[in-house]
């Protein structure tokens, strides 16, 4: 098959895939009993009445969800329920960036820690340096991230008082989350590097490599390294998921004012729309990156059959 | 041509060289014996069966109630009376660790067993049927599993509400993609085997060869995800917990306990040190218990 081909496809059913979650998310919040104004607060009925028309919400439900499709289709993702005056995309757009900075400074703090990690351990199997390595693998996929988050906020900000939490105040204040974030997938990714290297470095090709008269660092960085990468691609997109749902947890405790915070204050506070938003934001962001990874994985590794 | 001198009777020697010397291993005795000299897993598999006796055994034997207040120890450090110390309503601590891991260990096995449920009846027959029916069963599972699990278990809790029956429910009927796609494999490879022929052979139905034939010869698979995934719906619990919606007070999760025990830690850190402890040994022990099954059912793998 094409690659050009194989492109179309792979847009085309990531749209569906969109339009499926966005779907269930529309019809799930409206099964939700009761209407979005329904609070322990007793509201007057004519108050909830008027926001139900001012929400467009006495519509059947087929106009409703109609509309819902028509807006997102402009990438509005409507009004929220609960911030006055503020859409969700505004919402979004303030505090998604501070969330960016966060998880993406996690994504690379993975991957710089978890590679080198796991060639080492896989290149001294059974020594000392394999063996701490791994020890701080299997704890890293133990200890629960808000566990250390907690722990990181104890120590570091009140115990040794080198940082300050509660605030946001650019890259400074996104390290200490960032590094919490970051431990979990460095771990999983040190694992995975780890098991692949051992399986590359007992192939033909190697022993070829070296037959051949290459010295152990370009046989092991250019010939193994590039081929035991491949499942640490293949991650990314699970990774990118875990730091973004990481992100609700990390940025509560850390008190960093991005997407997942909000996101968490919406679920207390029933913001059906915001929660709806960002699902649909989170989905369509998660959708996008693995049909990404997926095509640089078809162009890095031709064995891939392109389905 | 051979002749009578061609033939002698056997020696005793040679007579007993033929005799099965030990009684025949099943399958199963196989793998335990290989689990059995793995350590790890089996400091695992004692620290669950621990773990589990005590979350049964010693809210019988306490002297306090989960939900007992008392004032007067409100926030005690650990000492003899209070094991663990005291939560800000005066609880004792101990007692409500060991009954967050009723409600923790509850959630994993509960979870679990649902998508386990699902996930090999919907493998199970996705991988049996093959062809377009395969082909449609297996896209629904990748749309599912393009976004992640912990997004669908957050608006079903919006949608159920909070509570332990939603979490059962909503982990169960979230994770079950994985299971699903592990068993579809799994039938995938047996169901050209010779037993399947010679069931087909003798008249089974489909589904009796499914069913009985098929699914049981994965069971080892199916154990090694579901020890993976009981840790994991623990984790996913805490997690709930965290974001605000767990179980309703006043009973507790270790994800409540700790996500209580946030609140204050500045002054009180113990209150998060013991259920945050409890989490991290009961998923480390499943991992161990998890790996070393993995190894005892393929031992090419661990060679």
């Amino acid at each position: 098959m094409k690659i050009k081909t194989y492109i179309l496809k792979r847009t085309v059913s990531s749209i569906i895939t969109l339009f499926i979650v966005i779907t269930i998310t529309f019809f799930m919040m409206r099964a939700i009993p009761g209407g979005p104004f329904t609070d322990a607060k007793a509201i007057p009925n004519f108050v909830i009445e008027k926001m139900n028309e001012r929400y467009g919400l006495n519509d059947p439900l087929y106009i409703q969800y109609g509309r819902y499709l028509l807006n997102i289709l402009c990438f509005d993702l409507g009004p929220s329920y609960r911030y006055e005056g503020m859409t969700v995309n505004e919402l979004i757009a303030d505090s998604f960036p501070v969330s960016f900075i966060v998880g993406g400074l996690a994504l690379l703090i993975s991957l710089v820690i978890g590679i080198p990690l796991g060639v080492i351990s896989a290149l001294r199997r059974g020594k000392w340096q394999d063996k701490t390595s791994m020890i701080f693998a299997t704890l890293g996929v133990t200890v629960p991230s808000f566990v250390l988050a907690s722990a990181f906020v104890y120590i570091f900000a009140w115990h040794l008082g080198w940082v300050t939490v509660g605030f946001w105040d650019g890259i400074s204040t996104a390290i200490l989350p960032a590094v919490t974030l970051a431990l979990y997938p460095a771990a999983f990714i040190s694992r995975l590097v780890r098991s692949e290297m051992l399986e590359v470095l007992g192939q033909d090709y190697i022993r070829t490599a070296y037959a051949k008269g290459l010295g152990r660092s370009s046989v092991i960085y250019i010939h193994a390294l590039k081929n035991a990468l491949i499942p640490v691609i293949t991650y990314l997109g699970p990774l990118t998921a875990g730091i973004l749902t990481g992100s609700f947890v990390i940025e509560k405790v850390y008190g960093v004012p991005g997407l997942g915070t909000f996101f968490v204050t919406s679920i207390n506070n029933r913001d059906y729309t915001m929660i709806m938003g960002v699902t649909v934001f989170y989905s369509a962001i998660l959708v996008s990156f693995n049909m990404i990874t997926d095509i640089c994985l078809s162009f890095i590794d031709p064995r891939i059959k392109l389905r | 041509m051979y002749n009578s001198e061609d033939f002698r009777p056997l020696t005793p020697e040679e007579r007993a060289s033929s005799e099965i010397q030990r009684p025949s291993k099943t399958y199963w005795a196989d793998v335990w014996s290989r689990l059995k000299a793995d350590k790890l897993a089996m400091l695992g598999l004692f620290i669950i069966t621990v773990i589990i006796l005590f979350a049964v055994f010693a809210p019988v034997f306490s002297r306090y109630e989960y939900d007992e207040m008392d004032f007067n120890f409100s926030n005690d450090p650990p000492s003899f009376t209070h094991w663990f110390g005291c939560d800000m309503f005066g609880r004792d601590l101990f007692i409500r660790v060991m009954y967050g891991a009723r409600i923790s260990l509850a959630v994993g096995f509960i979870a679990s067993f649902i998508s386990l449920f699902i996930g090999v009846i919907y493998g199970g027959i996705s991988g049996f049927i093959g062809g377009r029916c395969d082909n449609i069963m297996m896209r629904i599972v990748d749309v599912i599993y393009s976004v992640p699990a912990m997004i669908y278990v957050i608006l079903l809790m919006v949608v159920v509400g909070p509570g332990l029956k939603s979490i059962f429910i909503t982990l169960g009927i979230s994770y079950w993609a994985p299971m699903a796609r592990m068993v579809r494999a799994e039938v995938m490879r047996l169901k050209n085997e010779e037993f399947v022929i010679a069931a087909m052979i003798t008249g089974a139905s489909p589904s009796r060869i499914l069913f009985r034939h098929i699914i049981p010869n994965s069971m080892g698979a199916v154990l090694v995800t579901l020890t993976f995934s009981v840790p994991g719906a623990i984790f996913t619990e805490a997690f709930l917990s965290f974001v605000g919606l767990g179980v309703s007070a006043p009973m507790a999760s270790w994800g409540v306990l700790s996500s209580d025990a946030t609140e204050a830690l500045a002054i009180y850190p113990w209150q998060l040190f013991f259920p945050a402890a409890a989490i991290s040994i009961t998923i480390l022990a499943f991992n161990f218990v998890g790996d070393g099954l993995r190894d005892a059912l393929d031992p090419k793998l661990g060679k």
